[in-house]
């Protein structure tokens, strides 16, 4: 096992290391993929047989088919190329965002104007209730 | 020899270009930003450089983990609008400045900061956004631009230290260039990228305006103490996506040590982001 981080007890968070990186090469670059106008006509005509294209493994493959934003994430996917599907879905960021933390699109927007999620209890795992999805509502 | 007009400090919210390119402006989600930075759209008006160097990350356009330069000069004469998933921007063409950005290249390698030369580069919005932020939306882009892109996607990125640098070794660049329209050529510099978001993971939507605040008081006032927060730092306390501010210390190190503050704004929210926009000019 690679050897632990000092980034690697902030919650909720998958810093895009060699680890992510080596792990989520294929994925990462079936999204990139996704920049070119004919690719994304392929993919929506035909996912899985576009996603044959690419060595992706089984998980992955069922993560990005069920658009599991957090687990691509969690399978080494890099949020600048797994947003690359949401745009293809016509999805916003603020939909992405909210999907990874448990909320709705809608509440996750009402969250940032409400000033977004604070930094307070959310900077170490075990810090203090609520290092997840809920602690963007105290701010 | 070249004069150096300013360094501009900005977020590039990709939100904020489709606001402007679908005339979204007035609407009362985005008509405080808009409000909030007319003073600089004025000041950039009003100084007009001939040259913007914008230094930027991309976001999966033109590279991908294919082939990753930490540092990358454009030295082509235009770029275009990358297609990130949804079709290019509608915005003008970039005008590359081949002529300095050579002289660029030369020096900065000379002074050893081996910088990646790029010919072909499509641009996405982490270079076409700050300009649609100073310039509006104009026919062509007033000035002509040399793209200087900054790995900030794979960890890690270079540090704050190396990004203060390699703005001063442009700088020495910038004060060597004697090239056919060097006399009195006005050249601005751009970092781009932060202030505090995450857009990743259950923490996303994270923000954090006192750390926003700081960053901007040390990168103008102390920047040889600035550079040196660790990256683990930027992502506890500015989220994954706020180590993008790395590369405001490259603008840093082209102006002088002293710095006077011409103009700053920070605005929350723009999408899941801390909106931050500052300018410096050498103290006078």
């Amino acid at each position: 096992m690679a050897a632990a981080r000092d980034y690697d007890d902030i919650p909720g968070t998958y810093v895009f290391d060699g680890r992510q990186s080596q792990q989520g090469y294929h994925l990462n670059m079936f999204c990139m993929s996704l920049n070119d106008e004919a690719n994304r006509e392929r993919f929506r005509t035909d996912e899985a047989a576009y996603l044959d294209g690419f060595d992706l493994t089984s998980p992955q493959r069922t993560a990005v088919l069920k658009r599991d934003w957090l687990g691509l994430l969690q399978l080494g996917g890099n949020i600048y190329y797994t947003f690359k599907l949401a745009i293809l879905d016509g999805l916003s960021m603020q939909d992405v965002g909210g999907a990874m933390s448990g909320v709705t699109g809608g509440e996750f927007a009402q969250m940032m104007i409400d000033g977004g999620r604070s930094i307070e209890g959310n900077r170490r795992v075990g810090e203090s209730a609520g290092t997840h999805s809920s602690a963007g509502h105290t701010s | 020899m070249t004069q150096i007009v300013g360094g501009i400090g900005t977020s590039h919210v990709p939100a904020v270009g489709a606001a402007i390119d679908n005339g979204k402006q007035h609407e009362p989600y985005w008509r405080p930003y808009f409000d909030k930075i007319q003073p600089a759209r004025e000041w950039m008006a009003a100084e007009q450089p001939d040259v913007c160097i914008i230094v930027y990350n991309d976001h999966a356009s033109a590279f991908s983990l294919r082939l990753i330069p930490t540092f990358a000069l454009g030295v082509a004469a235009e770029f275009q609008p990358a297609d990130e998933g949804y079709g290019p921007r509608r915005v003008p063409a970039v005008a590359g400045h081949p002529e300095l950005a050579w002289h660029l290249a030369e020096s900065l390698i000379g002074d050893e900061f081996d910088i990646t030369i790029v010919n072909e580069m499509d641009v996405d919005h982490g270079l076409t956004v700050p300009l649609s932020v100073m310039y509006g939306e104009p026919e062509e882009w007033p000035c002509r631009i040399i793209p200087i892109c900054v790995n900030v996607i794979q960890y890690p990125p270079p540090s704050g230290k190396r990004c203060l640098s390699l703005g001063r070794a442009i700088r020495r660049a910038l004060d060597s260039y004697g090239g056919s329209d060097a006399e009195g050529l006005r050249v601005a510099v751009f970092g781009t990228g932060g202030m505090s978001h995450q857009l990743q993971g259950e923490r996303a939507g994270l923000v954090n305006t006192a750390f926003d605040t700081a960053f901007m008081d040390k990168l103008i006032a102390e920047p040889d103490a600035g550079c040196l927060r660790p990256h683990t730092e930027y992502i506890r306390e500015a989220g994954s996506e706020g180590i993008e501010l790395v590369m405001w210390f490259v603008m840093r190190g082209v102006l002088d040590d002293r710095v006077d503050e011409v103009f700053r704004m920070n605005h929350v929210p723009t999408s899941n982001t801390s909106n931050g926009l500052l300018i410096l000019r050498n103290a006078q």
